[in-house]
C-alpha cells in the first residue's frame, strides 16, 4: 500500500489529519470497509490491544476513544451516574446514534472497572456484534503469566478467524507484527524528534499524527507519519522560551484538543506524554520469526510501557518510568491532567507524586474531562508553572 | 434451641436501645475477638497479612498461621462507628482526589491518623500483603499505596474476570500456577511456615461446611414471610464468612446457630429482627443491588423496615463468594477450588451474569422489584447498573428504582432525597399490584 501520499506541506498533513479527527462518523474506516466486499472492522478502546491480530485477520483496527468535545452526548448520559467518567457515555453515544454501525467486533481492554463493564454493556447492547473483554496478564513470568496471554491472544486469533472465515495463519501475523513494528518506530523517532526539537513538532500536531494511528490502515498512517516527519523537519519554525514538560495521566479518556493547545500558548512544550499508549505500547521490536503470539507475549511482558492499569511487582521501581521520560526528555517539570472520576490515574498520582517530589521534579496536578470548555483556569495555572520553572532554572 | 432477642445498649446512642438477636451477638463477639488477635500480634509473635474480601484465601492464609487483616472491613468499621468521615478528609488532605474510591481513603486517613483499630489499639503493620486482585481494579492502587507505606512484601494473585460468563481452563491453569509459583512461596517465607496442602484441605472441608449453613440462612428468604432480611441482616450474617473465619471451627459453629436461629423464626413465621425489635408485617419484597451506605446504616435500614419492606436477597452478600448457586470450596482439588472460588464472585462476573443473577433471585425469592444502590466510590458495581436496572425491569416486568449513596463518606448520604426516593417506588409497586388484581 501507500508509502507516501505526497502532500506538499506540513498544514497539508496536519489538516488531513485533523479531518480525521473531528469526523465523527468515522468516514475513513468506513470508505475503506466499502472498497471492498467482505472487509470488516474490528473497534478497541484504551489502553492496550494487540492490533497485530486484528490486521492479521485482514480487518482495520479502530481505535475508540469517546467522542470528544464536539460529540453531543443525548442518550449515553441516561446509562452512567455523574460520578463516573465521559468517555463510556461519550462512546455508548457513538454506539447508540449508529456512528460505530459499521463496526463488525469491539475489544475493551483490561483497564479499569469502567470498561471492564462497558463490555458487558455493549454485549446487551449490541447483540449481533463481536464483543470481547480483552484480559490481559498482571504476572510477567513467561511460564505463568505469559502461557495466560498466549491463550487469551490463541482465543481472540480464533474468534477474529472465524469473524472473517478462515483462520489467521503465522504468516499472516508475522507480517503484520512487522508493519507495526514499523510503525511504532515511527512514533518513536516522532516522539524523540519532538522532544529534541518540540518547537518543529507542537503537541497537538504530534497529538494527530498519533490519532490518525488509531482510524487508518497501519500502512497509511506509516507514510503519514514518514511524511509528517520529513516535512516538519525541513519546516523552519521559531522557537520559544517555553519550558519542557511531560504529561501523565491522559492514557484513556481523551483531553480535548484545546486543553493541549493551551498548554503550549500558555508556555510549555510537551516533550513526553501518555497520550494514546496503544501506538507505543510495546517499546522494543517483537519478534517476526517463530511463534507470534509467543512473541507478542513475550514483548508485552518483558518490553511494555508503564502505566496505572499495570501492576509493579518491583516497589522500587514504581513510578521511575516517569522519571526516566524527564531525563530522557530533558523535561523541566510533570503535569499530571487525569479525567474527573478516573480511579486508576487519580490513585496513581500521589505515588507517582512521591517519587517526583524524591527526585527533585516539579509538578502540577489538574483534572479535565473530554468535553471540557473552560481552558482559561489550566492555562494560568500551567502558565504559572512554566513561569515558576524558568525562574528557577534562572536562579 | 433458643435464641432470644437480646437488648443491649450502645455506647454512641445511649438513650435507644437496639434490638440484637443472639447471632448478630455472637458474631460480634468473633468479630472483636479477631480484632483482639490482630491488635496484639506484636505481643504474640503472629505474623499479619493484609488481603481483600473478594477472593479472600482465608484458608491458605491459615496453613501459614497468618492473621488477616482486611482493610475493606475496617473502613467498613470505621463508617459504622462514624469515623471514616474525617479519615476520607484526612486522606483528601494529604493528597487524594475527592473523586476515588472512599475505602482506600478511610485505610488511608485511618493509618495518618494512628491506624488505630475498633478496639482502641493500634493495628500491627502488615508482614505481607497478599493483593488478590479480584473483581476490582483498585484494589491494585490501594495496595500499591500500603506497599509503598510500609514497605513490605507483596504478592499479586490476578484474578481474571469473567468477561464472556465463563471459568476456561486457561484462567484455571493461570491462578493455580500463580499460587504454587508465587502466593505459596512466598507466603512459606513471609511466615516461616512450610505448606501443608492437608491442612489447607481441612480448611477447605470446614468452609464448605460454613457454606452449606450460610446457604440454607440466604435461601431461608423465599419464605413469606421471610425470616431475615437479606441485606442489612445479611451483611452481619456474612462478616465471619468473607472475613477471618471461612475455614474455621468457629465459622461452622457460627453458621450452625445462624442456621437454627433462622429456621425457629421461619417456624414460628416470624420476620427479621431489625433494630428496633422485630420487623411488622411484610408488605414489600425487594430485591438489592449494590453495597449498603454504613455511615448511616441503620437510618438507611430504618426506611425500609418502617415501611414493611424486607430484602429478600442482595447482590452484595456475594462479593466475598457467590454459594448459593452450588459453589463449594473442595478439599478434593484444593488449589483449583481456591482459583473458581475467586473467579466466581459477583464482581468478577459480567455484567449480563449480574444481570441473570438479579432475575433469578427476583423469580425465586419472588420479589416485587429491584432497588439499585449504587455507590459512588465503586466503578465495579457502579459502573453500568442503569442498563442493568433496565434489563431487569424488563425481563421481570417488575419495577425497579434507583437510590445513590456512598460507602464510607457521609457527604454522599441525602436521607431526604433517599426517603422520597423509596416511598415513591413503594407506591409505583402498590400501583402495580392493584394494577396487576385489576387485570385479574
Ligand atoms: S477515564 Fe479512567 S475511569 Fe474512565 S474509563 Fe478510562 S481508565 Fe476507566
Ligand atoms: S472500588 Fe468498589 S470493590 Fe473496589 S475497593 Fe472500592 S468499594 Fe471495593
Amino acid at each position: 500500500m501507500a508509502t507516501s501520499l505526497n502532500p506538499s506541506t506540513t498544514a497539508d498533513i496536519v489538516a488531513r489529519a485533523n479531518a480525521l479527527f473531528e469526523d465523527l462518523s468515522f468516514s475513513a474506516a468506513r470508505a475503506w470497509k466499502d472498497a471492498e466486499p467482505g472487509r470488516k472492522v474490528v473497534g478497541y478502546m484504551p489502553i492496550y490491544v494487540p492490533r497485530e491480530l486484528i490486521h492479521a485477520a485482514g480487518m482495520l483496527p479502530l481505535g475508540v476513544v469517546g467522542g470528544g468535545d464536539q460529540l453531543e452526548v443525548i442518550h449515553g448520559d441516561a446509562y452512567y451516574q455523574s460520578y463516573i467518567c465521559r468517555i463510556p457515555r461519550s462512546t455508548i453515544e457513538l454506539g447508540v446514534s449508529g456512528r460505530l454501525d459499521f463496526v463488525d467486533g469491539m475489544l475493551f481492554p483490561s483497564i479499569c472497572d469502567v470498561i471492564r463493564n462497558l463490555s458487558g454493556m455493549w454485549k446487551l447492547m449490541f447483540p449481533k456484534v463481536y464483543s470481547r473483554y480483552f484480559d490481559v496478564p498482571q504476572n510477567y513470568r513467561d511460564e505463568i503469566g505469559g502461557n495466560f496471554y498466549v491463550n487469551e491472544l490463541a482465543e481472540l486469533r480464533h474468534d477474529l478467524g472465524e469473524l472473517r472465515g478462515k483462520p489467521i495463519t503465522d504468516e499472516e501475523l508475522h507480517s503484520s507484527i512487522a508493519l507495526y513494528n514499523e510503525n511504532r518506530r515511527l512514533i518513536r523517532e516522532l516522539y524523540a524528534f519532538r522532544a529534541e526539537r518540540p518547537w518543529q513538532a507542537p503537541a497537538t500536531e504530534v497529538y494527530l499524527m498519533v490519532r490518525a494511528g488509531l482510524l487508518l490502515p497501519v500502512e497509511e498512517h506509516s507514510a503519514m507519519l514518514r511524511d509528517y516527519l520529513a516535512a516538519t523537519r525541513a519546516d523552519e519554525r521559531p522557537m520559544r522560551d517555553n519550558c519542557r514538560v511531560v504529561l501523565t495521566g491522559m492514557f484513556c479518556e481523551q483531553p480535548p484538543l484545546n486543553l493541549i493547545k493551551s498548554l503550549e500558548l500558555s508556555g510549555c512544550y510537551v516533550v513526553d506524554d501518555d497520550l494514546l499508549l496503544v501506538t507505543r505500547w510495546l517499546t522494543g521490536e517483537v519478534a517476526t520469526e517463530g511463534d507470534p503470539l509467543r512473541n507478542l507475549a513475550s514483548a508485552f511482558l518483558h518490553h511494555s510501557e508503564s502505566t496505572a492499569a499495570k501492576y509493579e511487582p518491583n516497589q522500587k521501581e514504581k513510578g521511575q518510568h516517569l522519571v526516566r521520560a524527564v531525563k530522557r526528555t530533558a523535561a523541566e517539570g510533570v503535569i499530571f491532567a487525569a479525567p474527573s472520576f478516573c480511579d486508576p490515574a487519580l490513585l496513581e498520582r500521589p505515588m507517582l507524586q512521591h517519587v517526583l517530589k524524591e527526585a527533585g521534579i516539579p509538578f502540577i496536578a489538574f483534572k479535565y474531562a473530554e468535553n471540557s470548555g473552560q481552558m482559561q483556569p489550566i492555562r494560568e495555572q500551567a502558565g504559572t508553572f512554566a513561569d515558576s520553572i524558568k525562574l528557577w532554572s534562572g536562579a | 434451641m433458643t435464641t432470644p432477642n437480646t437488648k443491649i445498649v450502645t455506647s454512641k446512642a445511649p438513650a435507644k436501645e437496639v434490638i440484637k438477636d443472639a447471632s448478630m451477638l455472637k458474631q460480634k463477639e468473633m468479630m472483636a475477638a479477631h480484632y483482639d488477635r490482630l491488635t496484639a500480634a506484636p505481643q504474640t509473635g503472629a505474623k499479619v497479612a493484609a488481603t481483600f474480601v473478594p477472593g479472600n484465601l482465608n484458608e491458605l492464609v491459615m496453613c501459614f498461621d497468618l492473621v488477616n487483616n482486611l482493610p475493606e472491613v475496617n473502613a467498613i468499621q470505621s463508617g459504622l462507628r462514624r469515623v471514616s468521615g474525617s479519615y476520607v478528609l484526612e486522606a483528601e488532605k494529604i493528597g487524594h482526589s475527592e473523586d476515588v474510591c472512599t475505602y482506600v481513603k478511610s485505610d488511608i486517613g485511618m493509618m495518618a491518623k494512628g491506624n488505630i483499630a475498633p478496639n482502641g489499639k493500634k493495628f500491627p503493620n502488615p508482614d505481607v500483603l497478599l493483593l488478590s486482585y479480584t473483581g476490582c481494579f483498585t484494589f491494585m492502587k490501594w495496595f500499591e499505596l500500603l506497599r509503598e507505606q510500609y514497605k513490605c512484601e507483596t504478592i499479586m494473585l490476578h484474578t481474571p474476570y469473567m468477561g464472556d460468563g465463563k471459568i476456561t481452563k486457561g484462567m484455571i491453569d493461570y491462578m493455580v500456577k500463580q499460587l504454587r509459583e508465587e502466593v505459596i512461596p512466598t507466603l512459606e517465607r513471609v511466615s516461616g511456615v512450610k505448606f501443608d496442602i492437608d491442612r489447607l484441605r481441612e480448611n477447605l472441608k470446614r468452609s464448605s461446611r460454613a457454606e452449606d449453613d450460610l446457604v440454607r440462612v440466604l435461601q431461608s428468604a423465599k419464605a413469606k414471610p421471610s425470616p431475615i432480611d437479606a441485606y442489612f441482616g445479611g451483611i452481619y450474617y456474612i462478616g465471619p464468612i468473607f472475613g477471618a473465619f471461612r475455614g474455621t471451627q468457629d465459622a461452622i459453629d457460627y453458621y450452625r446457630f445462624l442456621r437454627e436461629e433462622v429456621e425457629e423464626r421461619l417456624a414460628n413465621g416470624q420476620g427479621p429482627v431489625t433494630p428496633d425489635g422485630d420487623m411488622g408485617k411484610e408488605k414489600y419484597r425487594l430485591v438489592v443491588e449494590g453495597p449498603p451506605n454504613y455511615t448511616n446504616f441503620r437510618q438507611f435500614w430504618k426506611m425500609f423496615y418502617d415501611e414493611g419492606a424486607v430484602i429478600v436477597a442482595s447482590s452484595y452478600t456475594k462479593v466475598g463468594g457467590v454459594y448459593d448457586f452450588g459453589f463449594r470450596h473442595d478439599p478434593s482439588k484444593p488449589l483449583e477450588t481456591l482459583a473458581e472460588y475467586c473467579l466466581g464472585v459477583y464482581t468478577n462476573r459480567s455484567l449480563p451474569m449480574r444481570i441473570d443473577m438479579l432475575v433469578n433471585y427476583i423469580n425465586e425469592y419472588e420479589a416485587d422489584g429491584l432497588l439499585i444502590n449504587s455507590i459512588k466510590s465503586c466503578n465495579s458495581f457502579s459502573a453500568g447498573q442503569l442498563l442493568m436496572m433496565r434489563e431487569v425491569e424488563k425481563r421481570t416486568g417488575k419495577p425497579a428504582a434507583f437510590v445513590e449513596s456512598d460507602l464510607v463518606d457521609p457527604r454522599y448520604f441525602s436521607a431526604a432525597n433517599i426517603k422520597n426516593r423509596l416511598e415513591s417506588y413503594f407506591q409505583m409497586i402498590d400501583q402495580k399490584r392493584s394494577g396487576a388484581h385489576a387485570a385479574a
